[in-house]
């Protein structure tokens, strides 16, 4: 019995050791397929991307191009525009969804639809409805009042606002929902003392919902925003960056460019727009990475 | 009887504020209702609208029919050749995303989560910084460096795509729930002289079932609903996935709008059940990380 003990002892340091080896070997296989589909399929195309993009002339000829300027403006007003309006009316609907009433219960399940289904074919249902000679909506303006209804998605001003709305049809109920999240764990007690205090339903959102969901909501806001940024769908399906490509924002320029043969402004324009994204995304990790 | 007359009044005498409390209620959720299902009914009413009658702009069609969709099921249209390989090919293709997806996920966040491997912080920021790229920012290089590879029109191109977007938010997903199991099971497995293997299949598997749904949902509905890269990808028609040959209806002007809209009917069906059938799990392990910050 001694006997195998002693015997066991001078072996036993290095056997721990090679169970700890053998855990960080495990570690390391685990971890590896994540990490060789980060570099096969995310740091070697942006690299690419990057090269692709590395001629001066490249930006020289981005910045003569009208259509790029027009689409970074665009993108500002989608962002600016489409986030806040969203966000605004979710924190508003949030308060509605948690009202205790059988038929919001229900409402609640039927507003989750957009986001439940498919963009494709919402997007394809709405451009149907704006079409100008057999669209829903101008069949109802000529049955009601007899005058030809506007040619909806020809006008880029009503067209990227169209886009912008569907953007929100789509994501609304998300981020309702998220926000509701964050109302439901606001202790019931603090709104009953402020009931108590008799504090209107406004002091009770300024001083109570209000503090408790800033930060959820600024955290919501910027995510919307990196988001939105890649929303191809609500503008390409929709308008198909028309009329005369002045309703592009860029995730929908790369492949305007792209199938016009030039790859290299793609990349250029994704990088002129980066100093606005990577703040965002830096952000974004601190955030979450805790 | 009488006591029905006497547990009236007070039900009656709703105070004006409480009124006035429903009807403000109810000016907020007709419109939302409005506003919601506009969109899905157009969608729905040309689904069973006959062809001619479709664009009448009536409320419900005067003879609603099922004919589109009988059309679809038999591929009797020119866009609708491959209905049934087109669909077979956006299974597929979901279906190998959100299983290669769940593995790279579960391994990498076990890795980093459970043995604390050394550089795991690293490689979880990796993952963020991907998922906070744009996806349509990342898919002309993705395009070009897919071409490079080679993988160009096989819809291995595509699954790979997906699972790189898909995987991200899944590890940090699944990282947030791993760090939430109690340390001391590790520990007692340890002591047990469990391999890694076996503390991954016997102890972290079974209790992180209810998050690795809610990944697997994700990537499923994720991959099933992708339009871009299935499009810039994907060329063949024998190749490509519902979603890119519905917009592809759009090619010509007179496309027929009644069989589109009917086939996106159907393609739409199968996501929005399983959304519902697992809302459970998708909203609690989803929204449970972005409401923590």
């Amino acid at each position: 019995m001694t006997a195998e003990t002693l015997a066991a002892m001078p072996t036993a340091r290095p056997r721990a050791k090679r169970a700890r080896n053998t855990w960080v070997f495990w570690g390391r296989a685990m971890v590896l397929p994540y990490v060789a589909v980060f570099l096969v399929f995310v740091l070697f195309p942006v690299c690419y991307g990057l090269w692709l993009a590395r001629h001066p002339s490249s930006y020289d000829k981005l910045f003569d191009d009208p259509i790029f300027f027009r689409t970074a403006v665009n993108t500002l007003i989608f962002i600016v525009v489409a986030i806040n309006l969203k966000m605004m009316v979710a924190l508003g609907l949030s308060g509605f969804f948690v009202q205790k009433r059988w038929w919001i219960s229900v409402l609640a399940v039927i507003f989750i639809i957009p986001w439940a289904v498919p963009s494709i074919p919402t997007i394809l249902s709405v451009r149907f409805m704006l079409n100008p000679e057999w669209g829903g909506i101008n069949s109802l303006i000529f049955r009601l009042t007899g005058v030809d209804g506007p040619n909806w998605l020809n006008d880029p001003t009503l067209a990227l606002s169209f886009s912008m709305l569907m953007h929100v049809w789509k994501s609304l109920p998300f981020w309702t929902l998220i926000l509701v999240a964050g109302r439901l764990a606001i202790p019931g007690e603090q709104y009953e003392a402020a009931s108590v205090d008799g504090a209107s339903r406004w002091q009770k959102f300024r001083y109570i919902t209000w503090p408790a969901m800033r930060s959820l909501y600024l955290t919501s806001t910027i995510l919307s925003m990196i988001w939105t940024l890649g929303d191809f769908n609500s503008v390409y399906l929709l308008t198909g960056g028309g009329p005369a490509d002045l309703t592009h924002v860029l995730a929908t320029l790369g492949i305007r460019y792209l199938r016009l043969d030039q790859v290299d402004l793609a990349m250029a324009a994704i990088v002129v727009s980066l100093p606005l994204i990577l703040p965002l995304v830096f952000f974004m990790m601190k955030r979450l990475s805790k | 009887m009488s006591a029905a007359a006497q547990r009236l009044p007070p039900k009656r005498r709703l105070s004006w504020r409480q009124v006035s409390t429903e009807a403000q209620l109810l000016l907020v959720g007709i419109p939302l209702l409005l506003w919601t299902m506009i969109p899905v009914y157009h969608l729905f009413l040309f689904a069973i609208s006959p062809k001619d009658t479709a664009t009448s702009g009536k409320l419900w069609p005067d003879h609603p029919t099922l004919q589109n969709f009988s059309i679809v099921f038999h591929e009797h249209h020119f866009y609708l050749n491959h209905f049934w390989l087109q669909m077979w090919n956006s299974l597929l293709i979901a279906v190998a995303v959100a299983v290669l997806t769940l593995f790279i996920a579960t391994f990498a966040a076990f890795a980093i989560s459970r043995l604390k491997l050394p550089g795991g912080r690293t490689v979880m920021n990796l993952a963020l910084f991907t998922y906070f790229i744009p996806a349509a920012f990342l898919a002309v290089p993705m395009y070009k460096t897919m071409s490079v590879y080679g993988l160009l029109n096989s819809q291995w191109s595509l699954i790979l795509a997906m699972v790189t977007i898909a995987s991200p938010y899944c590890i940090w997903v699944l990282k947030q729930a791993s760090d939430k199991l109690p340390w001391e099971l590790d520990e007692a497995a340890r002591i047990d002289g469990a391999s890694p293997l076996q503390l991954f299949r016997l102890v972290y598997l079974p209790l992180m079932v209810p998050s690795l749904v809610a990944v697997g949902t994700y990537a499923l509905l994720l991959a099933w609903n992708e339009y871009l890269y299935a499009f810039l990808l994907l060329s063949k028609d024998t190749d490509i996935t519902l979603a890119v040959a519905l917009c592809n209806f759009l090619s010509a002007d007179d496309s027929p709008w009644e069989l589109l809209m009917a086939t996106g009917f159907i393609y739409a069906l199968p996501p929005a059940a399983i959304y519902y059938a697992f809302k459970r799990y998708m909203v609690s392990g989803l929204t449970a990380g972005a409401v923590k910050s």
